[in-house]
């Protein structure tokens, strides 16, 4: 209680107190300036601005929506459009270049990259690793061997059209089931002794296996078995192995078949995003 | 504060009889401080001169760095994050020069309280220097304190509105002034002044001005000795931080004490009774700019900047007593005057001042060796972490880095980046040429970052371990200056 009746003074400061008290305890009156209360009005005054301009007060059916008409979807739609209209020159330069133009003219090819890079993340990540790194059936995209053909053109044909995914300019062929085509048990060791040897060093005699290859597999893979990318058949007389390289995955896939796909992305994504991820892809250390 | 050789009496003084309302909130006593002439007071002319200049004009002042470099001298270049000051440059991770610099002016700070108390408040803090500057020219237009405070408390003339008119109009030229020197220390000073005098600045440039003037107005031609007495932290902090040794603006009580008009002190004293200096002529508390009686002790109100000392030297000088009676003293020698002691000399070297001393040598001598020992090149190495290594169809193992090469001087340089501590791995840079016996060459465009994406192969007979550690080595073609980086490469 404030005792209006007598102002008290503190006898030890000669300071006024406030009144209160409590068990013998006084407080010292040690006045603020009255123009810091009013600032503190100011900012309750201020703080009504935004009940008035922004969401603020919740109801049933949904906040109150504020005269200004902001909200964060609307924000972010509206940082979006700013952000493409930032990069409308240089998306147009790629729309207007060719894939040769973007990968010489430095400024462009880095731009490219980095639109590329971001793409990627977003489209082709969930397979080829956050990097092109690839895993087990997908491949990785920073060796030096490719499929479908590592140049500009090849892979933009590749992400465009894709493989096996029912665009008739993509990739077909699938790697055949030889276990239900043809091929007995024996025949399949045979061959997958045969191509384990194209790429490592082996003592066993190969003779027979390589005769079931001459026989069966030389129309994709070829003679010299080093594959044709033209029909996505891969060159078995390298280290990379896409479903793995040792015997036991040999013959899982001469037995099975093989045949994964890629989407064909010419008909989800503009043709500047294909450009940025086709130098992007190209740069990342296998492009030819 | 510390012991106060007169009784405190604070505000609110006790109500008078019949008017015992308790507020809470006190309104502001407008202070009218009255012109002063004297040693401290030309002491505050001259540093309040020197500051404007060098804070007005420092911007225009230039500095050669080469053709593709800014020209001014003190310049903070945010668009290009960079921050330049005559000969040094520092970039954005070189951040640590500006937490050198404010332990510097930390420690600084708190030598200025040991030796001689609030020194900074009273001389130098640009509250302080701005609002003597207003108060020029509310003299100037509306005439000293007495005439203001007659003119306060009559109704509005055509004469007094006129001068008060002016007296705004010149606040806002020098507010303005001062926003619009602090934009010219963020972009090319003559140019923009162009830009700003033609409307053709950047929005940025005026809204800052706007701001600053607005700041500038409020702070130096309202709040005045508010912002010293209610927001600022350095009093509450400097209280803790001050000790008995400090100089302060003091009243010699032994001196001053009993207070008597001229004419009865004399008589006082040829009577034999005592009869102190002072004539309890209000001229200490009239100049004052927070309108503190120095004569009640030491306050948190007080910012030491001796104008009292100059009134009171003043007043003593005409009725023919001896100055001083005012003047810097440190509170050892309050005690020792209470108790009839003779006066100590201040004692500037001891142990607190001594290791303030050395602490402030200490960071300038290592922020100035590390500034004049620093490389104009440096290299950072990031190895891919996915994949950390990519097995290549011969069987060959090969690691990708990110290099980021920093050249930071004004021109072009060639460096050449090699391998050290791999020998059978060998060092490429993706869209680079092959590299010769000293390393791939690099051209490092001036004051700028390159990123390298940089491969490391070895062959796949090599039989290394799951990791080895390298170095990138790079070296200026010119000036042989090198810089190493280690990393490690990943094997299987």
């Amino acid at each position: 209680m404030i005792d209006h009746k007598h102002q008290d003074i503190d006898a030890a400061t000669g300071t006024a107190t406030t009144g209160h008290e409590w068990d013998g305890i006084k407080e010292l009156n040690t006045p603020l300036p009255k123009w810091w209360l009013y600032v503190l009005y100011a900012t309750m005054i201020w703080s009504v601005g935004y009940w008035i301009l922004y969401p603020a007060i919740p109801l049933p059916s949904g906040a109150t929506r504020g005269i200004l008409g902001w909200s964060m979807r609307s924000a972010v739609t509206q940082d979006l459009a700013e952000l493409r209209a930032d990069r409308a020159p240089m998306v147009n330069e790629l729309n207007k270049s060719t894939l040769q133009q973007i990968a010489s003219d430095p400024k462009l090819a880095e731009f490219a990259r980095a639109y590329g890079h971001s793409a990627f993340g977003v489209n082709c990540a969930p397979c080829h690793g956050a990097n092109g790194q690839g895993s087990k059936g997908y491949p990785n995209l920073t060796a030096d061997r490719w499929l479908w053909g590592g140049t500009l053109d090849q892979i933009s044909a590749t992400i465009t059209h894709g493989a096996r995914y029912g665009d008739p300019d993509g990739h077909q062929g699938d790697m055949p089931a030889w276990g239900s085509q043809g091929l007995s048990k024996q025949q399949i060791d045979d061959v997958a002794n045969y191509v384990y040897s194209l790429s490592n060093k082996t003592t066993d005699d190969v003779s027979a296996g390589k005769k079931v290859f001459a026989d069966n597999c030389t129309p994709c893979h070829g003679a010299d078995a080093k594959g044709n990318p033209d029909m996505g058949a891969p060159n078995l007389t390298t280290k990379i192995w896409l479903y793995g390289g040792d015997k036991d995955d040999l013959i899982q896939t001469i037995t099975y078949g093989r045949g994964g796909h890629m989407p064909a992305w010419g008909a989800k994504l503009d043709p500047a995003t294909i450009k940025a991820l086709t130098v992007y892809v190209h740069s990342l250390g296998g492009g030819q | 504060m510390s012991a106060t050789p007169a009784p405190n009496v604070k505000n609110p003084a006790p109500a008078p009889a019949g008017t015992e309302k308790i507020s809470l909130y006190e309104s502001r006593q407008q202070i009218y401080p009255q012109s002063v002439s004297g040693r401290f007071r030309n002491i505050k002319w001259a540093l309040l001169v020197g500051g404007m200049l060098l804070y007005y004009f420092l911007p225009f002042l230039r500095w050669d760095r080469g053709p593709d470099l800014p020209a001014q001298a003190v310049l903070v270049d945010l668009t290009n994050g960079r921050f330049y000051f005559f000969g040094i440059e520092i970039w954005p991770q070189e951040v640590y020069y500006f937490t050198g610099l404010l332990i510097l002016a930390a420690f600084t700070l708190f030598l200025m309280n040991a030796v001689a108390g609030r020194v900074w408040c009273g001389y130098l803090c640009p509250q302080t220097v701005w609002t003597d500057l207003y108060l020029l020219v509310e003299r100037w237009t509306e005439g000293d304190r007495r005439e203001r405070m007659i003119k306060a408390k009559k109704p509005w003339t055509p004469r007094t509105l006129a001068e008060t008119a002016l007296k705004h109009f010149l606040w806002l030229l020098i507010a303005w002034w001062t926003g619009g020197a602090w934009v010219l220390y963020f972009a090319d000073a003559p140019t923009l002044v162009k830009q700003l005098a033609t409307l053709q600045a950047p929005a940025q440039a005026y809204i800052w001005i706007a701001i600053l003037t607005a700041s500038t107005y409020l702070l130096a031609g309202f709040a005045r000795e508010q912002v010293c007495l209610y927001m600022c932290p350095w009093p509450r902090i400097q209280a803790a931080l001050t000790d008995e040794y400090a100089l302060n603006v003091t009243y010699r009580v032994d001196r001053g004490e009993p207070r008597a008009s001229v004419k009865k002190a004399i008589a006082l004293r040829e009577d034999g009774k005592p009869a102190g200096d002072c004539v309890d002529c209000g001229q200490c508390v009239a100049v004052c700019p927070t309108g503190v009686d120095i004569r009640e002790g030491l306050s948190m109100g007080c910012i030491q900047c001796g104008l009292c000392i100059d009134a009171c030297d003043n007043v003593m000088g005409k009725i023919g007593r001896p100055t001083g009676l005012i003047g810097y003293d440190t509170d050892i020698n309050v005690h020792r005057r209470a108790e009839g002691l003779p006066a100590l000399k201040p004692k500037l070297v001891r142990p607190r001042t001594l290791i303030y001393l050395a602490l402030i040598l200490g960071v300038a001598a290592a922020m100035g060796f590390t500034l004049a020992t620093r490389r104009s090149l440096g290299c950072d190495v990031m190895h891919d972490r996915n994949p950390i290594f990519v097995m290549l169809s011969d069987g060959s193992i090969r690691n990708v880095y990110t290099v980021r090469v920093l050249n930071e001087t004004g021109y072009e340089r060639k460096f050449y980046l090699s391998l050290a501590g791999l020998p059978v791995g060998k060092l490429s840079v993706m869209g680079e040429p092959a590299g010769g016996g000293k390393g791939v060459p690099i051209i490092a465009p001036p004051n700028q970052t390159l990123e390298l994406r940089v491969t490391v192969t070895t062959p796949a007979d090599a039989q290394l371990p799951q990791s080895t550690p390298i170095q990138m080595v790079l070296t200026d073609a010119k000036t042989g200056e090198t810089v190493k980086k280690g990393d490690y490469f990943k094997a299987p």
